[in-house]
């Protein structure tokens, strides 16, 4: 027996949910199907920023859609999900890098972006007094914060089958395909058809479009990020430094999270990670030289998420350049939790009245594969 | 002091009976042997602190306590590096090894893992077992037998199973004052356990346990079939209620000390992606081993109790079975010499013999295992049983779902002191097999470490390489 649904999402990362819901806001039925279960990976083990602040300028427009939703998350979920907006700060660790923070916020000021503020060594102490007096300045993007993944991704995931959306976990999309005009997939015992289908399946979504014809330049990585013990609040926003590859931040309930984007090695197939030491390493030196406040710290956790990453390090958030009905929403790239809400609000736009306001062309798959066909 | 080199033959992992018998023969056979604890002198648990303990009267801890001091004498003849205070807080499927060792981290890497760290104590969460005052049996008894400490003031001992009477009669022995024995034994236990009484009656372990119950009884108030245990007390323990044949009873208590056995110490193993099932006969998680005790990673290998609770003679009959097959995979002429594999499993058999009955006959019972209401689970983050009944009514599914819902299992004991807890937990409140609800999935560190120690981990040759290059 074949079941009916207004779309098939394939994926349950914040993406994937996201949309579902938003989807439910239109009024539609879609069903979702999630190998393992919502928040699994990347979604639900990232760093939990929820950060405008020094994005690629093809993404600005789609991460202060976001934020809109962001500040007013409890209201669509029925969830806080732990979001505070305590800013973003990204550190000049000399003068050479805060004249590069210089330029960049003049290059967002020329394209009309307001959100990254440049600020001089006073302030970065006032925002962040426990960082090193060596810090010339930086960057802030106030309306910048932290929100807890896990939970976040879940109250997406709740508030979707609430409104309607049916979830499937633990049983993976296969033999996906078109037939008499409708996509059809397989779900465990189940078969679903729908006019609509929405690929967000993270690491694994390059396969997808590969066997859909549109072949990408992605691949699986593993960024890792560690956890300290409860330690005396010392810093409300989140830290990034422009130079090196760390980012930094404090939980309301005392825990540290030391991430940054070192990577390490992803097993897709069995849903693996294994930890690079002597990266991590780094990330430890680091904050042991900046923040001297965190020198007695024990780390009691650190772990790997599996995700998509482009070879140009932007993601994939387009309907597809072959075949009708069929849309991508993939390869985030280390920053795609901040983007969920805005970019399920817009591939449901998209869907239902064919066009959105957010401009998002230079998300484009055709970018890789030639023109769209749609 | 680090270890010697960055890489070994073979790496063991715990200097309880299982190391320290994989490890002496492994050296003994010419393989460069790296032999880890983390306390500060070997023995592990059944065998804490032989070579340092103020006990010097030989019959105060026991003969099976003193049989350990051969083991290490062995182990030091062998050649092995002994590497003590040494915390292994990282294992990974490349069979790199993070350690702690005086204040300082390292990476070093070995052919072959030998897993030998043991067991730990059941959780045990009755009302008020979080409260000061009260602790679990093992954590007496290894004061006991360091420091020579004995419990002080109104002290009750409650559970089961035979660390609990060994305990209770080395307590009594060394002049230490035990006020009552609660047993918690389920009675129909005895019916369950009879039919395999046979392979016992013949254990070593029979004799020695019935004498060790008759003296306990001799010198100390024991009641039977407990039922139920409520300790309270305002900022400490002050009183225990229990139920036992449908009379409830109240006792003053300074002291309490729970038991009803140990468990396989999965951390290490299942934080290297080593596959463990549900047995459902020990009622707790036991890694998948092939015949040479070899594990779903290659090169990762456990012995001992981590294996499955087998006792300390199993321990050290296992550890050599895995020394063997860690020799035979490196280094095939050095097992001319050594006992057969096929001699070694039969040491491991007869070692094993009558554990279905101990099993069987210990087995704890449900009100024991899955607490209600506000009796707490995750002692970490304060978690409740009735918070992982609430979250599972909305939603959370298993251990790791969990974690969106409520911290359980995120503080910094990774889910020792809950983890059995709250799968067996939610796979009655989803009336689901604990083997389908699963673990928490456990990260590195599996220790904490200090920030500052893995600031300064030294440059692996690779990494130093690299950037000469």
């Amino acid at each position: 027996m074949i079941t009916r649904a207004d779309a098939i999402i394939v994926g349950g990362g914040i993406h994937g949910c996201s949309t579902a819901l938003h989807l439910c806001l239109r009024g539609l039925r879609p069903v979702l199907i999630e190998k393992d279960y919502a928040g699994r990976h990347a979604s639900g083990v990232n760093a939990g920023g929820v950060r405008q602040l020094a994005r690629h300028i093809a993404e600005i427009p789609l991460s202060i859609r976001s934020m809109d939703i962001w500040e007013n998350i409890g209201d669509l979920l029925d969830d806080d999900c732990d979001f505070d907006n305590h800013g973003q700060v990204l550190v000049a660790e000399n003068e050479e890098e805060l004249d590069a923070c210089r330029d960049r916020v003049a290059e967002l000021n020329r394209h009309g972006f307001t959100h990254e503020e440049l600020i001089s060594a006073a302030e970065l102490r006032r925002l962040v007094p426990a960082v090193a007096e060596t810090c010339p300045g930086g960057i802030v993007s106030r309306r910048d914060g932290v929100a807890n993944p896990a939970r976040t991704t879940t109250a997406f995931r709740r508030k979707a089958g609430r409104l309607g959306a049916t979830v499937r976990e633990g049983v993976a999309a296969t033999n996906i395909r078109q037939e008499n005009g409708l996509w059809r997939v397989d779900a465990g015992g189940e078969t679903f058809e729908a006019p609509i289908l929405v690929n967000a399946a993270g690491a694994w979504a390059g396969r997808i479009a590969a066997d859909l014809g549109e072949p990408v330049p992605m691949k699986a990585v593993a960024p890792m990020l560690m956890i300290t013990s409860r330690v005396p609040d010392f810093i409300k926003p989140v830290v990034i430094l422009r130079g090196r590859k760390l980012s930094f931040k404090q939980f309301r309930n005392g825990t540290v999270l030391i991430g940054g984007g070192h990577l390490g090695t992803p097993y897709p197939e069995t849903n693996e990670t294994v930890l690079d030491w002597a990266k991590l390493h780094e990330s430890a030196e680091t904050v042991f030289a900046l923040f001297a406040v965190m020198r007695n710290a024990t780390i009691v956790r650190a772990w790997a998420g599996i995700e998509a990453r482009m070879e140009d390090d932007l993601p994939v958030v387009s309907r597809s350049s072959k075949h009708e009905g069929l849309y991508h929403q993939f390869g985030f790239s280390l920053h795609g939790f901040q983007l969920g809400p805005g970019t399920g609000a817009v591939m449901a736009e998209m869907i239902t009245t064919g066009k959105t306001n957010t401009p998002i062309n230079d998300l484009a798959i055709d970018r890789f594969t030639g023109r769209s066909a749609v | 002091m680090t270890p010697a080199r960055d890489e070994y033959d073979v790496a063991v992992i715990g200097a309880g009976p299982a190391g320290l018998a994989a490890a002496a023969l492994t050296a003994k056979a010419g393989l460069s042997t790296l032999l880890l604890d983390e306390n500060q002198g070997p023995g592990g648990q059944v065998w804490r602190a032989i070579t340092t303990t103020p006990v010097q009267d030989k019959t105060l801890l026991g003969k099976d306590y003193w049989a350990g001091k051969e083991l290490v004498e062995d182990l030091r003849k062998s050649g092995a590096e002994i590497l003590q205070g040494a915390t292994v807080w990282s294992l990974d499927r490349n069979l790199e090894i993070g350690i702690s060792v005086g204040g300082g981290a390292c990476l070093i890497k070995a052919k072959r893992v030998i897993i030998a760290t043991g067991a730990l104590e059941r959780p045990f969460p009755i009302p008020g077992w979080t409260l000061p005052g009260v602790m679990t049996a093992g954590a007496a008894q290894t004061v006991l037998k360091s420091s020579g400490l004995l419990p002080e003031g109104r002290t009750v001992i409650a559970g089961q199973g035979p660390l609990l009477w060994l305990l209770s009669a080395q307590i009594l022995r060394m002049g230490g004052k035990i006020d009552l024995v609660l047993d918690t034994t389920d009675k129909r236990n005895y019916r369950r356990a009879l039919p395999h009484a046979a392979a016992f009656i013949t254990s070593p372990y029979f004799l020695k346990g019935l004498a060790m119950m008759r003296e306990v009884r001799r010198k100390t108030r024991v009641v039977s079939g407990v039922t139920s245990l409520v300790a309270s007390g305002e900022g400490h323990v002050e009183s225990l209620s229990f139920e036992a044949k449908g009379k409830k009873t109240t006792v003053p208590v300074d002291v309490l000390l729970l038991h009803q056995g140990v468990v396989p110490n999965v951390n290490l193993a299942m934080s290297a992606g080593v596959k463990h099932h549900w047995d459902d006969i020990q009622l707790c998680w036991a890694p998948e081993l092939d015949g040479k005790a070899e594990t779903s990673v290659p090169g990762v290998h456990i012995a001992g109790d981590g294996a499955g609770i087998g006792g300390a003679l199993a321990a050290v009959a296992r550890g050599r079975v895995v020394a063997r097959a860690a020799i035979d995979a490196l280094k095939p002429d050095a097992g001319a010499s050594l006992p057969s594999a096929a001699d070694l499993k039969t040491a491991v058999a007869k070692a094993e013999k009558g554990r279905l009955f101990l099993d069987l006959l210990f087995r704890p019972t449900k009100q024991f295992r899955i607490p209600s209401d506000d009796t707490i689970v995750c002692r970490c983050e304060e978690v409740t049983a009735q918070d992982i009944r609430d979250s599972v009514a909305v939603g959370a599914t298993g251990p790791n779902q969990l974690k969106a819902y409520r911290r359980a299992g995120m503080g910094p004991c990774q889910g020792r002191l809950c983890g059995l807890t709250v799968t067996e937990l939610m796979a009655e409140a989803r009336s689901k097999t604990p083997e389908e609800i699963g673990y928490y999935r456990l990260r590195a560190p599996v220790k904490p470490i200090m920030l500052s120690e893995l600031a300064r981990l030294p440059k692996t040759d690779e990494a130093t390489k690299a950037v000469v290059r």
